[in-house]
């Protein structure tokens, strides 16, 4: 493997008539990273994979997979990417393994190797049980994992998934988050979804789309960092109101406190810092000087479900569906 | 050309393990029973010098086979693969539009010719009942299925246009079935303007369909006519094929 990304997007843009689906985009994605695509519907995901795994031509500008061109260079791409569409559309009247021999020989695999292949995606994805089942009757988790082992029954050195988990139970998205985690590595993933809390377990780095433009690309971690500039302690203390705003006052950094009752004597106190200053120890120490009980300080971090929804809010009267 | 085998051999299966395949074959089968007892009252009421299978093309019940079979054989093809979002994998797999157009057309023709099978079987019982050998030998039998093949390559051929252009599996068959009777009705104009003469006239038995069979079913193989067919089904498969590449025109 060699140190060239593994995408490469520059200044990708796709317009329907009427509409512009994504203006612009330009990005890299490394080997085996995994990335996660996070955007509100219509912010242009499905668009950029289907670009990417050359179902749709772009507009204008590139986009390369593992050094080839998706447009001029189709057949290469092709030959590295396993794609799962949106909705995971399936031949119901096949059997899974009919199904998955059928697009190993598909995606150009030999006879011998496609029988190994189909059953090492049987194992990685628990569907040796369901093998000789018809894909139709099968249930939406399985018709999920289905999907997913023929995106990697030919080892794709790219997995593109999008909206991998939806309907699937908290144990089935469990199973298979551990399955994206694990291709990781090997793989280059590129996943799309809107649970939020998937892309913070699996993804190395996270893309956020809306309307068509990348608003942040960064670690889960840095967004995090990066958004959350003043930080919000909470507190839960034994005083009245009336003296906790007075203890408060004397602390200079302080910008702002929101203070409710709790149950007990308590009172609980968001408090907000100015230029993200921890004033975590400020306020043990103004409850310990005081006598006052303390029995809660937290710190609270920015989720990726609130960096989201700071990233795709619309600026100023825009509809957002 | 592995790719192709491997295409085919599903799009055969898809045929062969779904309801629509064996209602189709029953439906062809229907439809001959018809033709058959057609021509056993026309037997009944007197000798004719025509052989055996013309004399099923001339009874009226005939060409609703190819009217009705063709539009369904063929509907299926894209129109579904598209719908159910399928035709996004096969695309995305490495596969070129040509192979995919090919595998399904000739899996359709190959569907096709397997369900004119039982007709051999009508015109057998035919020929054992008039002892009469010559009532059907194997020239006219011969000519009659490479004139149902060749007929079978224009009507497929137009219906995997039509498929290739829609989602809708109905309106995939309900332009094929336009097409279809349309072809008919041009025969039927045909005899009336032969008498006329003039370039209308030229044209119209040039695509007469009906006529080109009943000499087919005499053993008449013309090759004008088998090149009119094989010509009109490599522009409707070429055509087909650019449908589906104009998914990337940009």
């Amino acid at each position: 493997m060699g140190n060239d990304p593994m995408i490469e997007v520059a200044d990708l843009t796709k317009k329907y008539p009427g509409r512009t689906a994504i203006a612009g985009l330009t990005f890299q994605v490394g080997r085996g990273e995994i990335v996660g695509f996070l955007g509100p519907n219509g912010a242009g995901k499905s668009t950029t994979m289907r670009i990417l795994s050359c179902y749709l031509p772009a507009t204008s500008g590139t986009a390369r997979v593992a050094g080839y061109d998706v447009f001029t260079q189709s057949m290469e791409v092709r030959r590295r990417i396993g794609y799962m569409p949106e909705n995971n559309p399936l031949h119901p009247e096949m059997r899974v393994r009919e199904y998955l021999k059928f697009r190993a020989r598909l995606k150009g695999l030999g006879v011998a190797k496609s029988r190994d292949r189909v059953d090492t995606v049987l194992e990685q994805c628990s569907l040796t049980g369901v093998s000789k089942r018809i894909v139709g009757q099968l249930s939406k988790g399985f018709r999920q994992r289905v999907g997913l082992a023929d995106a990697l029954v030919h080892e794709p050195d790219l997995v593109i998934l999008d909206e991998p988990t939806i309907g699937l139970d908290p144990d089935q998205l469990r199973s298979v988050r551990q399955l994206i985690k694990n291709l990781g590595g090997k793989h280059t993933v590129l996943i799309s979804t809107h649970i939020l809390p998937e892309v913070e377990m699996t993804c190395s780095r996270v893309l956020i789309m809306r309307q068509g433009r990348i608003l942040a690309a960064d670690t889960p971690e840095n967004l995090g960092r990066a958004m959350s500039g003043a930080h919000q302690v909470v507190a839960e203390i034994a005083a009245t109101e009336a003296e906790l705003r007075e203890a408060f006052g004397d602390i200079p950094e302080l910008s702002d406190c929101d203070l409710s009752p709790a149950e007990g004597d308590y009172m609980r106190c968001s408090v907000t810092a100015t230029d993200g200053a921890d004033v975590r120890v400020q306020i043990y120490d103004m409850a310990r000087a005081r006598n006052w009980r303390l029995r809660e300080l937290t710190r609270s971090r920015l989720t990726l479900e609130d960096i989201y929804v700071r990233v795709t809010r619309p600026e100023s009267g825009e509809d957002r569906n | 050309m592995r790719t192709y085998f491997v295409l085919l051999r599903r799009e055969l299966g898809s045929y062969f393990v779904s309801f629509i395949g064996y209602l189709v074959i029953a439906l062809a089968i229907g439809e001959m029973g018809l033709c058959f007892f057609s021509l056993v009252q026309s037997l009944r009421n007197g000798t004719t010098p025509m052989p055996l299978v013309e004399l099923f093309f001339a009874t009226q019940f005939f060409w609703l086979i190819f009217l009705t079979t063709a539009p369904v054989i063929t509907m299926r093809l894209f129109a579904l693969e598209k719908d159910s979002g399928t035709f996004e994998t096969l695309m995305t797999a490495p596969v070129t539009e040509l192979q995919v157009v090919m595998a399904k057309f000739s899996a359709a023709l190959l569907f096709y010719m397997v369900m004119w099978v039982p007709f051999v079987g009508c015109a057998l019982l035919v020929r054992h009942f008039v002892n009469d050998p010559s009532a059907l030998d194997l020239t006219t039998m011969a000519g009659t299925f490479i004139g149902l093949f060749l007929l079978g390559c224009l009507f497929i051929s137009f219906g995997c246009l039509a498929s290739s252009m829609t989602r809708n599996q109905i309106v995939a068959a309900m332009i094929s079935f336009a097409f279809g009777v349309s072809l008919f009705v041009v025969s039927l104009l045909a005899d009336q303007f032969s008498a006329a003469g003039g370039l209308v006239s030229v044209v119209f038995q040039r695509i007469a369909v009906t006529d080109h069979l009943q000499e087919f079913a005499r053993g008449i193989v013309d090759t004008r006519q088998a090149v009119f067919y094989l010509s009109t089904t490599a522009l409707l498969l070429f055509l087909t094929h650019r449908v589906l590449e104009s998914r990337r025109w940009k």
